[in-house]
């Protein structure tokens, strides 16, 4: 298990590593000036000359990147600007800040959203999945399916407006979403401010994991070591949590994994339509503000939120299903 | 004469589907006695697994009716209820099934599995159970069952898992054991072995054993008593040797002449039993076998297609279920029975 983390994690880093080198080349071989990109709207003389000097523009492109790789292990000196301490993402001169400590501020309110929406339709389509299987009643089984292309076909853009149109503004039934101070500070803002835009989501994603908890589980409840076990002599209680549901629940992780990961790298539209402030709106920041060295580290976070949640979603996999540790 | 440790009479076991009634068991009765072995045989589909699995009340009692009287050392294991099912499984009665890299659980250790078994039904702590579990590996011929107890089934070979598995179903000493083709998918080797070791073990706590198989040589080797099943029915049984030296019927003629002789002359060629097993959806009329059986237009009045034979009993469990009558049937099973040339 521990060789097989490590192995992971070499890979995950080294995929970071190509998409950080990807994402770089891809600003500068865009048809204008870095430096002037990098600068952002609001750009004097001086700030342009202090940019050029600080991204280093006359050395090559390798050299380049080089310093911005050191910069990520070793932290990097900006003339005029400061020290950006390890690991440094770069600078971003519209902020004037560097940019990791912007995403660290945006960063808790993306994983509050995400982790609480998971939460959500976890409970909710795992659930219902586990009662139509087990009922395998036919009224339950057409409701969940259909819900589930309705839900998937569903755009978080209307469902989030007449959602906060309705519930929060003309019935009064869910305070209006809003960013809070975070968890540790006032937990019930926190629950408030989030409470809407998770059921929301949670909308959207839980028929999905309803129709396929359903699936799963009806086959695996047809394979024949849960036959066995009941040839045992266990309980049916037994027999479906300790045998079925084991069985059933690897593919239900691989896509809990994924819808998380992407889900982390920043949900641009749930954001944008709810107000909040996570890493999606900030992407569309510095998309708006052609801030290049914030943009590189939203992509690179949105990256690594995948490649984590990649990590962990084998790990769990490999807990699960001892045949998957072998490979 | 007492009463039977396992009875079986007048089982009728059917599934609704969506194209209708399957009947996979249209009537079986059958005794046993402790301490011995009833072959089972018959084709895929002739309702072998579905009786086995019928006796330990495994089937879906939502989709399956399942009539009859199935009494296990004198209780109706047909209307006792799911709890009481639940402490016999396993205890009382326990089954060894035909895939056994299927039929156990890859995401536990084969000791868990093993043990699982005894804690649920004799309450011993989890200590204990994994001694049980070592214990019992060993009696099956596993080496080193202290260090194999804690891999999982896919570490094993398949021999290995086989074993594990009747380890599994042996863990509580049962009276009753229903081996579901136990053999199938391993090597003769192997095969012979398993054999040897179910042999032992019955003599050791006079266990009941039904084992199910389509293979004749195996019956041949563990079996006293042998049941013929075709289309759900019975049409044949009595002891070992009577099923197999004077079979009387024309299908038990034909899985003995599909099968190679090793005593014969080698260019003989097997002669298979012409046509496909039965529907069940919509079985043929009159004896289920008429539409594949060399001998139907023998019978007077053509009733083979009309009337389903009764199974006759002479004496001793001894019976066949077929129109021949008996002179007709030793002058066809010796024609029968003599190897064309070719």
């Amino acid at each position: 298990m521990f060789r097989f983390l490590v192995r992971r994690t070499l890979g995950a880093l080294l995929i970071l590593l190509i998409i950080s080198a990807l994402t770089f080349v891809l600003f500068y071989v865009a048809p204008r000036d870095p430096a002037r990109a990098a600068c952002g709207k609001l750009c004097t003389p001086q700030t342009l000359a202090l940019v050029r000097h600080n991204l280093g523009i006359s050395d090559p492109l390798p050299v380049q990147y080089w310093h911005w790789l050191v910069g990520v292990f070793a932290g990097r000196d900006y003339t005029g600007l400061g020290h950006c301490p390890a690991p440094c993402l770069g600078y971003s001169f519209t902020n004037h800040e560097p940019v990791l400590g912007l995403i660290t501020d945006r960063f808790p309110t993306t994983l509050s959203l995400s982790i609480g929406s998971a939460v959500v339709f976890v409970v909710f389509g795992v659930g219902t999945g586990m009662i139509a299987a087990v009922k395998q009643g036919r009224a339950l089984d057409k409701i969940a399916s259909s819900a589930s292309l309705v839900g998937s076909s569903l755009q978080i853009y209307i469902v989030g407006v007449v959602a906060m149109y309705y519930l929060s503004d003309e019935w009064h039934l869910l305070p209006r979403p809003q960013d809070s101070a975070g968890f540790t500070q006032d937990p019930g803002a926190w629950f408030k401010g989030l409470l809407l835009p998770w059921l929301v989501l949670a909308l959207i994603f839980t028929a999905n994991y309803t129709r396929m908890t359903r699936s799963q589980l009806v086959e695996s409840l047809s394979e024949d070591y849960v036959r066995t076990a009941r040839a045992k002599g266990l309980s049916r209680r037994t027999v479906f949590f300790r045998f079925a549901w084991r069985g059933a629940m690897g593919p239900i992780v691989t896509i809990l994994g994924l819808d998380i990961g992407y889900l982390l790298g920043g949900a641009i539209i749930t954001e944008e339509t709810f107000g909040l402030h996570g890493i999606g709106a900030l992407s569309i920041k510095a998309v708006r503000d052609n801030d290049l060295p914030l943009l590189l580290g939203v992509v690179l976070t949105a990256a690594a939120a995948i490649v984590v949640a990649n990590i962990v979603v084998d790990a769990v996999y490999a807990l699960i299903d001892p045949r998957i540790r072998l490979a | 004469m007492n009463t039977p440790f396992l009875s079986v009479r007048d089982l009728r076991v059917a599934f609704s589907t969506e194209d209708g009634l399957v009947r996979a068991v249209d009537g079986l009765s059958f005794d046993l006695e402790q301490g011995s072995t009833l072959g089972i045989v018959g084709e895929s589909g002739s309702g072998k697994s579905v009786t086995n699995l019928a006796i330990l009340g495994l089937h879906d009692r939502e989709h399956t009716d399942v009539d009859g009287e199935i009494l296990l050392d004198g209780k109706d294991l047909l209307t006792a209820t799911e709890r009481e099912l639940e402490r016999l499984r396993g205890n009382t009665m326990s089954m060894i099934f035909q895939d056994a890299l299927a039929s156990l659980s890859p995401f536990h250790t084969v000791g868990r599995q093993i043990g699982e078994t005894y804690r649920k039904h004799t309450g011993a702590s989890r200590h204990e159970a994994r001694a049980r579990s070592v214990e019992m590996l060993r009696r099956v011929g596993i080496p080193q069952p202290d260090l194999r107890v804690d891999d999982y089934p896919h570490q094993f070979s398949g021999g290995m898992r086989q074993r594990a598995m009747i380890a599994m179903a042996l863990v509580c000493d049962p009276e009753l054991l229903i081996a579901d083709e136990p053999t199938t998918a391993l090597d003769v080797t192997v095969q012979a072995q398993i054999m040897d070791l179910l042999k032992d073990l019955q003599q050791e706590f006079g266990t009941a054993i039904v084992f199910v198989t389509h293979d004749l040589g195996v019956i041949a080797n563990i079996a006293d008593d042998v049941l013929v099943m075709y289309g759900g029915r019975c049409v044949e049984r009595g002891t070992r040797n009577q099923v197999l030296r004077t079979p009387q019927h024309p299908y038990t003629w034909g899985l003995l002449g599909s099968m190679p002789s090793l005593d014969g002359p080698v260019d003989v060629p097997l002669s298979p039993i012409p046509g496909l097993p039965p529907s069940l959806l919509n079985p043929p009329s009159g004896c289920r076998f008429h539409p594949r059986c060399a001998f139907a237009e023998k019978v007077h009045g053509g009733r083979c297609a009309t009337d389903s034979p009764p199974l006759e009993i002479n004496g001793g469990g001894r019976g066949t279920a077929c129109h021949l009558t008996a002179e007709q049937r030793r002058e066809f099973f010796v024609d029968y029975a003599t190897p064309q040339p070719n």
